[in-house]
């Protein structure tokens, strides 16, 4: 598997055109082939006693680039981030559910071989871990560490070099998520998203090929997000692969290079941010058609407007009663 | 603004908290500091105070109290440290008991018997933890209570007479020999002040020195353990499984490890229990293992030398309040076998209190419960 392990030459993933160009290659169509894919997934299906949580069938994620992942609550994007880092088994497990990372094949394995492979994630929910300091919890991210070896743990002198390695790359990490200060902090007295930050950057001590983001933004204040993003797009320039699921659709639209829709457990669409949210399936089953109209807006008070939302909201139910949902959140 | 004042306490503390080691070196002089003013309460003090101040003496210093010690640092690395439930501890006892002294009546020389006694629960935590480490903490608690009621049943069957002494239970001259011939401390009898005991002897200074001493290389072997990154690993595990597991980490083999050690140390401290004494499957069961829980508790889970002040604490002030009780309530009120069993349900209460009040124990980090979510 040659071809997926080198990168595409001549591709820099800081550089904008070429990030255009490279995906302008790709037809934007559900389970399209990218030209250079980190990660495949084939025949993953998902479900809860009668309730089919997750059913892909293909998909490709792009080596270098930030794709999103969007879809409407119940979507299975939480549910497929799980099947693939490990902590779920599909229920297609015998009947041909494959997956492969950066050549490797991960049909059969724990979340913690998955992210040894050098794919990690983030939760939903932040995971921070409440009473260790927060250099502890970015301690904790590095990987190959001798004194976590049992029988080496007891003699210092077996890791203490090590040890002294690790801290200075948790305290860069830190430094440049601008939680230096708060080192010696307990990770539970951090805000929620001083939390979140600290989340990416202990998954970022492991050295990640891919990143893997769940709602990075959700809870964050307008001017953390802006660092965030900023964070995760200096990610994606020196060479890493990152996926995220976010409901923010200008964050969307801001970072992503790629999007894929997901709706009650299918991919729906794909394409280029701009592309597949003007994709009349996309609006359909997610965005709604004023996704691009301020809510706070004063001209949507207009009675003539009102009367027409509420039209469509008329509409829309009698069609939802018509095809009722019965997806839910996966987890 | 709440959160930045309690910021600002939090700073503060931290900016007056002394360095770790200087720390554990005032815990350690705290606590001998103060057996030496029990000591010297109980020597130069008159009358009922006198008498009540030897009496925990005695029990402060007892080799059963070091071997509770013992057992309550194992169940530190199960709960404190991981997060492990284990309600089961005494059973880790009983069986560390049972494969030691069993060992010896059948001409097993003293190293190996103590091998195979800690041998016997390494294997019961690996039997233990194989279903039940892959699933919520919950069944684990659920499997070591019930595991360890099994063995006590299994010790005191019947059918069992020849190995285990059924519920009359093993004697201690049966097993005991080979232990004291090994002392150095020679035949006749010392004294300090008025702890007046047999140099070798039954219960004398020998099984008191060997099991001080034990608590004491089972501190440092677990300070060593859990300010390495494996103890950290241990932390991260008691703080969220699921993001230690996304890290990379085998958090299944590590928590197995944390079991086993525990165990094995639940297994040594059952073997300093039974050397004074005898083993008696009953003298092992329930109760023990929620002692071991209450000096726990009362000590300070996470810490170092929470176990050791804890256990030995448990068992003085039930001492304490025993005495006092039957000093100062007339018989005709409470007979003196009353005040035994008023002196348990103090205790009782008092743990009560102690995990409303001040649930981290006496040394915890109140910062550790403070985030709780």
């Amino acid at each position: 598997m040659s071809e997926t392990t080198t990168r595409t030459p001549g591709f820099d993933s800081a550089d904008p055109e070429a990030r255009r160009a490279l995906m302008a290659q790709v037809a934007p169509e559900p389970g399209s082939a990218k030209p250079d894919p980190i990660l495949k997934v084939d025949r993953i299906v998902r479900s809860f006693g009668g309730m089919t949580a997750v059913d892909v069938d293909h998909l490709e994620v792009q080596r270098g680039v930030i794709t999103a992942l969007i879809g409407p609550n119940g979507a299975g994007k939480t549910t497929f981030f799980n099947l693939i880092t490990g902590f779920d088994k599909p229920s297609s497990a015998r009947e041909g559910a494959h997956w492969s990372f950066d050549g490797a094949t991960l049909d059969k394995t724990s979340p913690a071989n998955v992210a040894r492979a050098g794919m990690v994630r983030t939760f939903q929910l932040t995971k921070a871990l409440n009473r260790m300091t927060v250099l502890d919890n970015m301690m904790l991210g590095a990987t190959g560490q001798a004194g976590e070896n049992l029988l080496k743990s007891w003699l210092s002198p077996l890791w203490r070099k090590q040890e002294r390695e690790i801290e200075e790359k948790a305290k860069d990490l830190l430094q440049r998520f601008k939680l230096l200060e708060k080192k010696d902090d307990f990770a539970g007295s951090l805000s929620g998203g001083q939390r979140k930050l600290l989340e990416m950057a202990r998954a970022l001590m492991t050295d990640p090929k891919m990143i893997m983001l769940d709602e990075p933004m959700a809870g964050v204040n307008p001017a953390l997000t802006q660092s965030l993003l900023g964070h995760i797009q200096s990610l994606r320039d020196e060479g890493m692969t990152v996926l995220f699921v976010e409901h923010d659709m200008h964050m969307v639209r801001h970072i992503s290079d790629w999007v894929v829709v997901m709706a009650e457990g299918r991919v729906v669409a794909e394409g280029a941010a701009g592309e597949v949210m003007s994709n009349p399936a996309v609006i359909d089953a997610y965005l709604g058609a004023h996704h691009d109209t301020d809510l706070g807006d004063d001209s949507l008070l207009a009675d003539a407007t009102m009367e027409a939302l509420a039209d469509e909201v008329r509409d829309e139910e009698e069609a939802q009663s018509e095809a009722p949902r019965t997806t839910e959140e996966g987890r | 603004m709440t959160m930045d004042a309690e910021a600002r306490t939090l700073a503060e503390e931290q900016g007056k908290e002394p360095s770790k080691s200087r720390r554990a070196l005032v815990i350690a002089a705290g606590m001998a500091g103060g057996l030496v003013l029990l000591w010297l309460v109980g020597q130069f003090a008159p009358g009922d105070v006198g008498s009540i101040a030897r009496a925990m003496m005695r029990e402060a210093l007892s080799p059963q109290t070091a071997a509770v010690a013992v057992a309550v640092i194992g169940l530190n690395v199960h709960f404190g440290f991981t997060g492990l439930l284990n309600i089961g501890q005494a059973g880790f006892m009983l069986l560390g008991a049972y494969g030691f002294t069993i060992s010896i009546r059948y001409d097993v020389p003293l190293v190996p018997a103590v091998l195979i006694g800690l041998l016997a629960a390494i294997v019961f935590a690996l039997i233990l933890g194989l279903p039940t480490l892959k699933l919520r903490g919950d069944y684990l608690a659920i499997v070591t209570i019930s595991a360890a009621e099994i063995i006590r049943y299994v010790g005191r069957s019947a059918l069992l007479t020849d190995f285990t002494g059924a519920a009359q239970g093993i004697q201690g001259k049966t097993y005991r020999d080979p232990f004291t011939d090994l002392s150095f401390f020679g035949s006749g009898e010392a004294s300090i002040g008025f702890l007046n005991y047999q140099m070798t002897g039954v219960n004398g200074w020998w099984v008191r020195f060997v099991a001080w001493t034990l608590v004491a290389l089972c501190v440092l072997g677990i300070w060593l353990l859990a300010r390495s990154p494996w103890g950290r690993l241990l932390r991260g595990i008691r703080e969220d499984e699921l993001a230690i597991l996304s890290l990379g980490k085998n958090a299944f083999a590590v928590k197995m490890q944390a079991l086993v050690i525990g165990g094995a140390l639940g297994a040594l401290g059952g073997m300093i229990y039974v050397l004074p004494s005898s083993v008696q499957p009953d003298s092992m069961g329930r109760a023990l293992t929620f002692f071991a829980w209450t000096a726990l508790l009362l000590g300070g889970a996470a810490t170092i030398f929470g176990p050791v002040l804890g256990s030995i604490l448990f068992f003085t002030v039930r001492i304490f309040i025993k005495g006092t009780a039957d000093v100062v309530v007339p018989n005709s009120l409470m007979n003196s076998q009353q005040t035994e069993q008023f002196s348990w349900i103090v205790v009782g209460v008092a743990l009560m209190l102690l995990v409303i009040f001040k649930p981290q124990g006496i040394l915890g980090d109140k910062r550790e419960l403070r985030f709780n979510v």
